[in-house]
């Protein structure tokens, strides 16, 4: 008895000296966070001055805007031709899984365009607060596409509005698969526009700079300018082709989870005879802005390829490291004649190196890793498309009764391949903006004399860096629950009783 | 005309077209968080859904289209209103962000829950006086220019009596010119229920409006004696504007004609924002840019108009098939088909 209230009195002692020690402990934890965090805002005083400068902030809050917005960008532009060869074939054949396809994806793709159209208003904008110097010399020379940009969304816009709510509405179903095809222009326009944008900072021409005074303006010629043709091709193909995988993913998905209805089957089939046909066509265009690049941005092509010697028989080289200041490549592949073929197109043409130019005007160097990481992500969806089509031909043909086309592994390869394929655009994209440094108007502006002088970015930064972190979890549960909410099986079922 | 003058209508065109379809969006969406508070949210949130669901992603487009004007015709303008309205421009674009996304979740995903619509409702009133701030700021006094350096006086800005009345003006407006237009899209529901309860809120905020926009003379007077001279100069304009008020008012009160009504509604704000902007010229901010200082390069301007026809030619008939199906055909309106 006695013991043990002395054992209770202890354990009464032990737990209020331990409550003290905890509070002791808090108030220490509370000092070493006050201390830590003034650290840091020392650190960053002192070293804000060089590292967080305003240029690098404004480039920041355009990166995670654009980052945050391409990826609704790409399904923006992609997703409209999905829709409508979905409702074709539809229509066509009197499928009623292709059309239920069209009317799903329609009604995912609301959401996505609302993301869109939200944060590319935001980007519109942010353009004229950060970059007040790069949008005034835009505005003279290219405001022409900036402003038909707007017009191409506005038409979209219009018809989606009426796409979306007019699926039962019309005696003749053609009359409804129609109303698509303003979409697609629509959304391929304004792809084109602002595209034509980006090539302008690219390759710019139209107007003649004398004594900073901007003249013989010709906004047409500006809009057409070298960079156009490619970049404009290699966006849309790039745009299909992620689409493709995005919605094979998710056709994949239910697939993996023992959903056997044939409306997943013919989704999947459907998305991956795409993937592969836009897969082929993207690298042929990818092909086609290399040789571009070599011949109009030679830098940026040199330093994607770590090419700093101008050299014919020039070789490739992949991966790697890179010693900054030697120069000197370690641990790289390096494939012969690679470079030179595809610059030129023959393994004896010269590719310029970095030797051409001063030090200062070489983009930053790290752009081969994204440029490699496109690149190898794109021979990834081939390869993925590729034996996933040739499979389910034999499937089909009832050559391989083992090894069916969706087998398990390949349904995985697939379903990776959606992350993977908006990885490669992030990818794409960065190394085409980055690559263009240090300039944001090749060879007039740089993106340093640009930035705006505006206090107060830090702050706009973490308020818009919080805003598309909520977007992001918003939209996802947003999707799932409206999809999960109405599963295809039971949608056909009550279709069925309709039709 | 000369080309600066071709711009700056065409600007302020898209401004107009702006302020009708997001005022009646804005408003909208109050009405719906303030039904729901009220409990009345079942007579009318069915006439509001059905109205806006079709059209709401064209409402921002207007906005790009006025800023992306201003910034094709009169590039200067970009670099002093870029950099000073950095913060106020940046909260108005979070506001903006969260309505419209809010929107689409709440229509397309998920439930419609009462903070889904409060973010609707109140993002509907800030936005509005966010971007009737500019406005403010454009009449001068709010920022200094020195060389390079270019300021927004925020402090100046917040303790002008100017500012906030048109702040004021600009939300009983939003609300009047909203609830005309749902009562009368009621009315051709004919859901008497919502029309009735519309019709109440497009009284209550009838004269507030005029006795706002009478405020905002009288302190503009105090603020920029230059611009109301340039306005009294006008006034027929805004005789005009009072005049199409009164007649549109009426009608709503005896229940007559709500199409006309709104259609008069649509005058007064016509003859009201552009007699307003054409008394504000030749200044885009006063005193230190002109329309004719800022103005583009030929090529540009003739570039973009021609732009600008070509792109009317396809966006009217497409607008107006938007509209044929959506706005005016009975049978959608009444809910019977086609959801």
């Amino acid at each position: 008895m006695n013991t043990r209230k002395r054992g209770d009195r202890h354990a009464a002692i032990i737990s209020k000296a331990r409550k003290q020690a905890g509070v002791f402990m808090l108030s220490d934890l509370g000092n070493f966070v006050l201390f830590f965090a003034y650290e840091v805002v020392e650190w960053i005083n002192e070293k804000g001055k060089v590292i967080l400068d305003h240029v690098l902030l404004a480039r920041l809050l355009t990166f995670i805007t654009l980052g945050f917005h391409i990826i609704f960008a790409t399904l923006g532009v992609g997703i409209p031709l999905f829709v409508s060869i979905a409702e074709f074939i539809g229509i066509w054949k009197k499928d009623v899984h292709y059309h239920l396809l069209a009317r799903r994806w329609a009604r995912g793709y609301v959401i996505t365009v609302a993301i869109g159209v939200v944060t590319g208003t935001c980007i519109a904008l942010q353009l004229i607060f950060l970059w007040p110097g790069f949008m005034q010399l835009a505005g003279k020379v290219i405001g022409l596409p900036l402003f038909m940009e707007t017009f191409a969304f506005f038409f979209e816009a219009i018809f989606l509005g009426i796409y979306l709510y007019t699926w039962d509405r019309f005696q003749n179903p053609w009359l409804h698969w129609w109303l698509s095809i303003p979409i697609i222009l629509g959304s391929v326009g304004s792809a084109f526009f602002i595209t034509t944008v980006n090539a302008f900072m690219n390759t710019p021409q139209g107007f003649t700079l004398e004594n900073g005074v901007l003249t013989r303006i010709d906004p047409w010629l500006a809009m057409f300018n070298p960079a156009t043709p490619s970049k404009v091709a290699h966006v849309l193909s790039s745009a299909f082709l992620t689409v493709a995988f995005v919605l094979a993913a998710i056709a994949a998905y239910h697939l993996l989870n023992k959903k056997t209805h044939e409306y997943y089957k013919k989704a999947l089939r459907f998305t991956m005879l795409l993937a592969l046909i836009f897969s082929l066509l993207n690298t042929v265009i990818g092909d086609i802005s290399g040789k571009f690049l070599a011949e109009h941005q030679p830098e940026k092509l040199a330093a994607a390829e770590w090419h700093f010697h101008t050299e014919s028989r020039a070789k490739l080289i992949v991966g790697g490291i890179l010693n900054q200041d030697t120069l000197e490549v370690e641990y790289a592949l390096g494939i012969p004649l690679l470079l030179s073929i595809l610059a030129n197109g023959t393994p004896d043409s010269t590719v310029i190196g970095l030797d051409q130019f001063r030090r200062e005007l070489w983009p930053p160097l790290y752009i081969h890793y994204f440029f490699d990481g496109m690149v190898t992500l794109g021979g990834y969806l081939f390869v993925i498309s590729f034996v996933y089509v040739v499979l389910d031909f034999l499937h089909r043909k009832g050559k391989l009764k083992r090894l069916v086309a969706w087998n398990r592994p390949l349904l995985c390869g697939i379903l990776a391949g959606g992350p993977l394929a908006v990885l490669a655009t992030e990818f794409g994209w960065i190394f085409a903006e980055v690559g263009r440094q240090p300039w944001i108007l090749r060879g007039y502006l740089r993106t340093s004399q640009a930035a705006t002088p505006a206090s107060h970015l830090p702050e706009m930064f973490v308020l818009f860096v919080l805003l598309y972190l909520f977007l992001a979890i918003v939209v996802s549960v947003v999707l799932i629950r409206l999809f999960r909410k109405t599963p295809p099986e039971m949608e056909l079922e009550q279709r069925k009783i309709i039709l | 005309m000369e080309l600066h003058r071709i711009g700056i209508v065409i600007a302020w065109v898209f401004l107009y077209g702006y302020v009708l379809v997001a005022s009646i969006d804005f408003g909208a969406g109050f009405f719906s968080f303030y039904g729901k508070l009220t409990k009345r949210d079942h007579i009318i949130n069915h006439v509001i859904d059905r109205y806006l669901s079709p059209v709401w992603e064209v409402t921002n487009v207007f906005l790009v289209f006025f800023i992306y004007a201003l910034v094709g015709f009169f590039p200067d303008v970009v670099f002093v209103y870029g950099i000073t309205l950095l913060v106020p421009g940046s909260i108005a674009l979070i506001l903006i962000v969260l309505r419209g996304s809010f929107y689409a979740f709440a229509n397309y995903g998920a439930r419609k829950s009462i903070f889904t619509l409060f973010v609707y409702g109140v993002t509907g009133l800030f936005i509005p006086a966010s971007l009737a701030t500019v406005l403010t700021i454009s009449e001068g006094g709010y920022i200094l220019v020195e060389g390079e350096r270019v300021e927004l006086l925020l402090g100046k800005l917040i303790a002008s009596p100017y500012a906030w009345v048109v702040v004021g003006l600009a939300i009983v407006s939003v609300l009047f010119i909203s609830a005309t237009f749902l009562t009368y899209y009621a009315d051709r529901a004919k859901d008497a229920d919502a029309r009735e309860l519309l019709r109440r809120f497009a009284l209550y905020n009838s004269l507030p409006t005029i006795f706002m926009s009478f405020l905002a003379f009288f302190t503009l007077y105090r603020h920029n004696p230059e611009h109301f001279d340039r306005m009294l100069y006008m006034s027929w304009m805004f005789m005009v504007s009072l005049g199409c008020f009164l007649v549109a008012l009426a009608l709503i009160i005896q229940r007559k004609a709500y199409g006309t009504a709104f259609f008069f509604v649509m005058l007064q704000f016509l003859f009201a924002f552009f007699g307003y902007g054409r008394s504000h010229l030749p200044y885009l901010l006063y005193p230190y840019l002109t329309i004719e200082s800022g103005v583009t390069s030929e090529a540009m301007g003739t570039a973009l108009i021609v732009a600008f026809i070509g792109g009317l030619l396809l966006l009217i008939p497409s607008l107006f098939l938007l509209m044929r199906l959506f706005i005016f055909s009975a049978n959608y309106v009444q809910g019977r088909r086609g959801t």
